[in-house]
This record gives C-alpha cells, structure tokens and sequence, in this order.
C-alpha cells in the first residue's frame, strides 16, 4: 500500500509544477500534467475502490447497476464530458423508499443514453415495463385529430391538461450544463416562442428579472415554478446558479406555458379548466409543432431518435415525455376497494391535486397516464380519454347504486 | 463516438466544453451575492482563471459554484468558496488570496502563520470559575495530503481517508483509547447513545455545504471516533477529512488544550509512520476545505453563563475588542438559551493556536469577572480592554 502511495505522491508533485508553470503551459501541458495524474489515480483507485454502496437502495438504478458494469463505463466520457459517477449521483444519493421505486439516474447530455447505454437500457426495461431501447422503436404521433371523445362531462372533470418536455440537441442538460449553455437554451427558446401568434401569443418571464407583481400573479396562477428542494433534483445538479437563465412563458389567455430550465430544457404545458382534452391537446400539438418550425428555422432541432423517442434528463419521461390528466371529482369510486385496481387496469396514475408527492383533497383526483415510453402522444391521449370516460361511467353507477366492473387490462405495448 | 477518458472517477470534467464560450458568456450574475468569493471575482479574474484546472480537475466552477448558489445574507459574509485539494489554493490564489486577506483580517500573501501546539506555553487557562463556565471545548480540522478534499473526493479516495484514518485512530492509547462508529453500520443503540452524547453528526442540511458536493454519496465512509472518556473525539469526512475535538465539561480549558495537542500530535505521528502528513505549509498553515479554516483551524471556546453582560450594551464591542465571538450553545447560526453564550475566539489565521487559546482564556475570565461585578450592581467601566 504504501509503496503506491508513494507513487501518487510523486505523481502529484508533477502535477503541480504543470499547474504552477502558468495558464498557457497549464493549456497546452493539460494533457502531460493529467496524464501522470490520472494514470496514478487509476491504477490507486480501481472501479472497485469506488462502487457505491447500493445495499441499501431501492432505485432502478441499484437494482441494474453491478460491479461488472460500472467497471467497465467508471473511466467512460461522453463527447460533453459527463461521466458515469455524475449521471449516478443522484441515485447513489437517495436510496429511495420501500415502496416507491425511484430512477436514481439522469443523463447529462444526449450521448449519455449512448455512451452509457449498459446501465440506462436495463433501467429504462425495468422504467418502462420491459421496453428494449436495443430493438424496439418509439411511435411519436402528434395528430390531435384522431381523438375520440375527448370531452369529458363537466359535472365530474374540473380541469384539463397536458405537458411534456422538449430537449434542445446540442446542449447539456441541467444536471450539465455549464451557465453559458443554460442562457443558450433560454436564448433559443424565447427567441422561438415570441414568433408564437394569435392564441399562443404570449409573454416570458425570467426569473431574475420579475417584477413582485409579476411573481405574485404567476403565483396565484399557479403557474410559477420554484427552486427545486428535492434531494432527488437537487443531488443530480440541477439546482446549480439558481435562477439563472430560469423562466416561464405563457400566452395571454394563460392555456399555453412553457417551463424553461428547470428539470429539463423545456416543459410545454397545455390546460384549461373544463373537461375538453381534445382541444387542450390539439393546442398542445400545435404550440408544439410551432415551436418545433421556429427552432428549426434558426438551425436548431430537438433531441430526438427513433428508440428513445424525445429525449429528456430522467429516463422516466423519455418517449413522448407526455402526461395528460385530468382533476376529477370521484366521491364514490375513489372509495370503492377496487379503485386501485380499475387504475391499474387502465394504465392510469392517481396523485393529489397539487401534483406528485401529493394527497388528494376532498373527493378530487389527478388522474394521469403511467406510461411514457413505447406509446404515442395519441395512443397515450386516448387511453387517458378512454379511461376517464370510464372512471366517470362507474362513479354515475356507483351513485345510481348499480355495480361496477373492473375493465380487463390493456396492453403495455406492440412488441 | 469520440470518447475521452476520464480525469478523475469524479469530478467536473466539462471544463474544456466551457472554453467553447467567451468568458462573458459564462460569468456568473453575482449583481444580488453578498460573499468573499462575489466581492473579489470581476469578470476579468474569471476569464484569466478559468481555463485552469489542479491536477486532480478541480476547476474555478467548482471553487465558486457554493457561492453562486447562495447569494449570502445582507448581515451576513459567508465565504463563498471552497477548496477540492491542496492544489486549489495555489492554481486559483488570484481568487483565493483576496478572499483570505478578506476574510482573516488583511492577511497578506506574503505573510507567515505561526503554529504553535505546545500547550506548555498556554498560561492559566485551569482556573475559570466552573460556576459560570459550563464547558470547555477546542476543535480543528485536519486533512491528509494526496487525496482531494470532500467537495471533490471519490468514492474509492473518501474510503481511503476513512480506512487510514481509523488505523491512526485504533493505535491510539492511555487516555485516549477509543472506538470507531461508521455511520453506515451503526446500531440504533450506538447512535441513541451518539446523540444522547452529542457527538453525532447528521448529514449537512446547510445548502452552502450541500451545493459544494460534500454531501456526495452519504453517509458512505463517514464515521465517528471518540475516547472511552469521551473527551476526545474525531468526525472522518464530513466538512474536512478530519475534525478533531477536545472537551469536557466546567473550566479547565488547560486540560482540554493539553488533550487538544496531545492528541493532534500523536495521530500526526501514526499518520506519519504510515507514510502520510497533514495538509500543511508556512504560508497558511493547516489547510482545508473552507478558506475560513484555514491556518489554525481552530475554535476554542466555552459555554458560559452570561445573562448581565450579554445585555450590557458594550457587549459586542467587549468581544470585538477581545477578538472573541458569540453563538448560541447549538453552535453556528444558533441563538443563546437562558443567558448560556457559546465564546469562542473569532479569528483562525496569523494567530498560533496558544495564542488564540490564550485569548479565549483570558477574555472568558475578564468576561467573568464583569458579570460578577454587574450581578453586584457595580460599573464595569473600569475592566473595558484594549483591542487585541
């Protein structure tokens, strides 16, 4: 042991006089200096030296990650820099909850999913029930106009929305993202959506820069992202220069906003109140496809591919990155011993009004898609239109005293 | 696919990316920060640092980024910046050097720190009147050189530090004869009697920790060692490598000194006889994490009861005067409970540490002798010191 120790210490002092020698040698000697550096830290510090300790951790990062891989991609980079360790982190960080499963990774850059692809694509199966980002391929269907019976009866559903999120190719993520790329992605964007018109005509509103007044109106709208405070984000670097390049935007008659840098480079939001999905979701696909030409036209696109569909910081929102829900009041279902298992057929996701992490109020439910990854934004629209209706259908029962069925499952996804 | 291999298993790697943008476009907005690191950083320091790195990859982002995500407190000057190993003080010192003359009261890059842990030299110090003083305490901060500093260590490095160090610790005898307790492989009983003691220490909470990734991959080769006595005792890897603190309870700071450099100075030596030293040169002497702690390292102080004075209005200027400063008995950034004030010396840097103990005993005392004389209704006017 000690006679390694040694090393390092003679290897250091190299590294030193490199970085004493002054910022042009530091420059160009970048490579000798860290040479010597590195090399000694490798061979002091085998992959093994450094495994986390997952032995507590229920997250479907701990559950893929072994010795065997993590030795093989510790010394991996990603064209942007980003290693293992880093996408890691967070996960390694927060163990997780018995009975919540946890991602415990984010990607740092697109090339992550690439570069990284033998501890993600394991995740990702485990995510998004079995889906092989290896040999499957994601459909992304964007045409509003194949919705059916997407209006829902008003008595029951308060609100409508949906929101997913969009990636800029060509720039880290948050967790990566260095305070320059961060402005570029906000310059990029707000250039793109003040070319938005008529009903997406809108406003942004930078973090840094908003008035008390206009806080306080975001606010009592509900439309004002905060901070991040969980662990969760905040230990996969996210949080970094708050606020930053951080920001909203959102059309005049306020059913169109757009999050900018905060969990990913941009989440799109479209609601109202009413039970109308269609229309909420054909604003969706427009503003999307809109915002999607003003990019493009300035030489950008969005990270995308035919595996993995959009892609975005956390593997659970890779696909359509889409979650579409609604707030409905079901006083009688959501008490039923079967609710759960309705849900569950129905490939839905009950959480609080206040979104996740949170508990319902009073009889009122957020009624969203599980799933993410190997459906359409239309497959995945309808099967919560579908599923709603129903839910609706068997609270109508339920009040007339009739019976209820649980429905037969639906399929996960076309192998 | 172009791949690189990596730097370091951990570290801010994306330097080089960085480059691609001007200076300008990665300055940070500091327009609302109130810290060291913000007052001194302009635009043309970053630019001329930024391209630099230490050799284990520590960065001028990852120095700076604590103080880019806390702003700071309009009364309040927190640091802003922290080391990832010995290296950072030197690669970065244009940034630094400002910063710690700042910080340490003028402190000059050209000035030499004194160490000093003979406790012989301490005068008095076994006296102070145990009816107002409740507890004494001394602790400093150690790091080994050759392994990077926790806002930067790996996994496999922070293990390395944990497994020497316990070694050190477990050779340890007399007086000072102790245990480890891994905060992984605690029993619910040990850490029970580790808070019941209040030795134990949770992960950090304090977003200017958190945001300088020291919190990393807790609580993985963080532990606590303490004596039987339990009047000596040793945190592995929470801010620094190393804090070690001697205590006990009442006055005799003397003995708990005595301890202090007893023990610093046997575990020097195991650490020594195993081939690795301390982070230490004459320019700044003991170095570590926060610039703040550098030189000494050292806090020394009491609890003590001082329910008239602290209500005297001269009270901050008694204290200013003695180089002495106040917090409540939880520690920082906690307030006094029943007149019970936490003193301790105010400064780390271009004092040694018999110098600074010497000025903990000696303003405690005179701290004392005033609250007597105000319990007696009499002036204090007559006991106002001169500034150290």
């Amino acid at each position: 042991m000690a006679g390694s120790f040694a090393k390092v210490m003679s290897g250091r002092t190299t590294g030193l006089l490199m970085a004493s020698l002054g910022a042009s040698a530091v420059a160009t000697g970048y490579l000798l200096s860290d040479t010597v550096a590195a090399d000694e830290k490798r061979k002091l510090y085998p992959p093994s030296a450094d495994f986390p300790d997952l032995r507590k951790h229920n997250n479907c990062m701990a559950s893929a990650l072994t010795p065997a891989i993590y030795a093989k991609l510790r010394d991996k980079l990603t064209p942007n820099n980003w290693s293992l360790d880093q996408c890691i982190q967070t996960g390694v960080d927060n163990p997780g909850h018995p009975f919540i499963k946890t991602v415990g990774m984010v990607a740092g850059d697109e090339e992550s999913y690439e570069v990284f692809a033998e501890i993600f694509d394991p995740v990702i199966k485990d995510r998004h029930n079995g889906y092989d980002p290896k040999i499957m391929k994601h459909p992304t269907d964007l045409d509003a106009s194949k919705i059916t019976s997407g209006m829902f009866d008003e008595n029951y559903v308060l609100s409508s929305r949906v929101r997913t999120g969009r990636s800029i190719r060509g720039l880290s993520l948050p967790p990566a993202c260095s305070r320059a790329e961060r402005r570029e992605v906000e310059r990029v964007v707000v250039q793109a959506l003040a070319g938005l018109k008529e009903d997406l005509a809108g406003r942004y509103y930078s973090l840094t820069e908003m008035t008390e007044q206009e806080q306080q109106r975001l606010i009592d709208d509900h439309f004002l992202f905060d901070k991040p405070v969980s662990p969760l984000l905040t230990c996969a670097f996210m949080a970094r220069d708050w606020p930053d390049a951080r920001g909203i935007w959102h059309n005049n008659e306020k059913t169109f906003l757009i999050w900018i840098n905060e969990e990913d480079h941009t989440r799109v939001i479209s609601m109202e109140k009413g039970g109308n999905m269609k229309r909420v979701f054909e604003r969706f696909c427009r503003g999307l496809k809109q915002v999607e030409t003003l990019i493009q036209e300035r030489g950008w696109e969005f990270m995308w591919n035919e595996h993995l569909g959009y892609v975005l910081t956390c593997p659970s929102n890779l696909g359509t990155g889409l979650r579409a829900g609604v707030h409905v009041r079901l006083p009688k279902l959501s008490k039923d011993p079967r609710f759960s298992k309705i849900l569950d057929n129905l490939r839905l996701q009950k959480r609080g009004t206040g979104g996740v992490d949170t508990a319902a109020v009073g009889d009122t439910f957020d009624i969203s898609n599980l799933d993410r990854l190997g459906k359409s934004e239309v497959e995945l629209v309808q099967l919560v239109v579908d599923g709603v209706n129903y839910l609706i259908e068997c609270e109508k029962k339920l009040e007339k005293g009739q019976d209820i069925k649980i429905p037969a499952p639906i399929q996960q996804f076309k192998k | 696919m172009l791949q690189v291999d990596a730097i370091m298993p951990f570290g801010n790697t994306h330097n080089q990316l960085k480059m691609n943008y001007s200076a300008e476009q990665e300055y940070p907005d500091l327009t609302k920060h109130n810290n060291h690191m913000a007052k001194v950083l302009t635009p043309e320091m970053y630019a001329n640092l930024r391209d630099k790195q230490t050799p284990s990859g520590f960065t001028l982002d990852d120095v700076i980024q604590t103080g880019v995500d806390n702003p700071g407190h309009p009364f309040i000057m927190t640091v802003g910046c922290v080391a990832g190993d010995e290296e950072t003080y030197d690669v970065f010192k244009d940034l630094l050097d400002p910063v710690i003359e700042d910080r340490h009261g003028g402190y000059k890059p050209s000035d030499k720190h004194k160490t000093d842990l003979n406790p012989d030299n301490l005068k008095g110090g076994d006296d102070l009147d145990p009816n107002y003083v409740l507890s004494s305490r001394v602790r400093t901060g150690r790091s080994i050189r050759g392994f990077c500093l926790p806002p930067h260590c790996s996994r496999g490095e922070r293990r390395g530090i944990e497994s020497l160090s316990v070694e050190a610790l477990g050779a340890l005898g007399g007086d000072l004869k102790g245990k480890y307790y891994a905060l992984k492989d605690m029993t619910d009983d040990e850490q029970q009697q580790l808070i019941d003691d209040h030795f134990l220490f949770d992960k950090p909470v304090s977003p200017l920790l958190l945001a300088s990734g020291m919190a990393r991959d807790w609580p993985d080769a963080r532990g606590i060692w303490h004596n039987n006595n339990k009047t000596f005792l040793v945190w592995v890897n929470e801010e620094d490598h190393l804090r070690v603190i001697s205590m006990q309870k009442g006055g005799n700071m003397k003995e708990v000194f005595n301890r202090f450099c007893t023990g610093l100075t046997k575990i020097e030596e195991l650490f020594k006889a195993k081939g690795h030293e301390f982070m230490w040169n004459e320019h700044l002497g003991y170095v570590l994490t926060c610039p703040s702690n550098l030189g000494t390292g050292l806090r020394g102080g009491v609890h003590v009861k001082l329910p008239n004075v602290s209500k005297h209005e001269k009270f901050g200027e008694i204290l200013k005067r003695l180089r002495l400063q106040k917090r409540g008995t939880g520690g920082v950034d906690t307030a006094a409970v029943g007149g019970v004030f936490d003193i301790s010396n105010a400064d780390r840097l271009g004092f040694s540490e018999v110098e600074l103990v010497q000025m903990v005993v000696d303003g405690v005392k005179l701290l004392v002798e005033m609250e007597k004389r105000l319990e007696a209704g009499q002036s204090i006017d007559g006991l106002m010191p001169e500034q150290k």
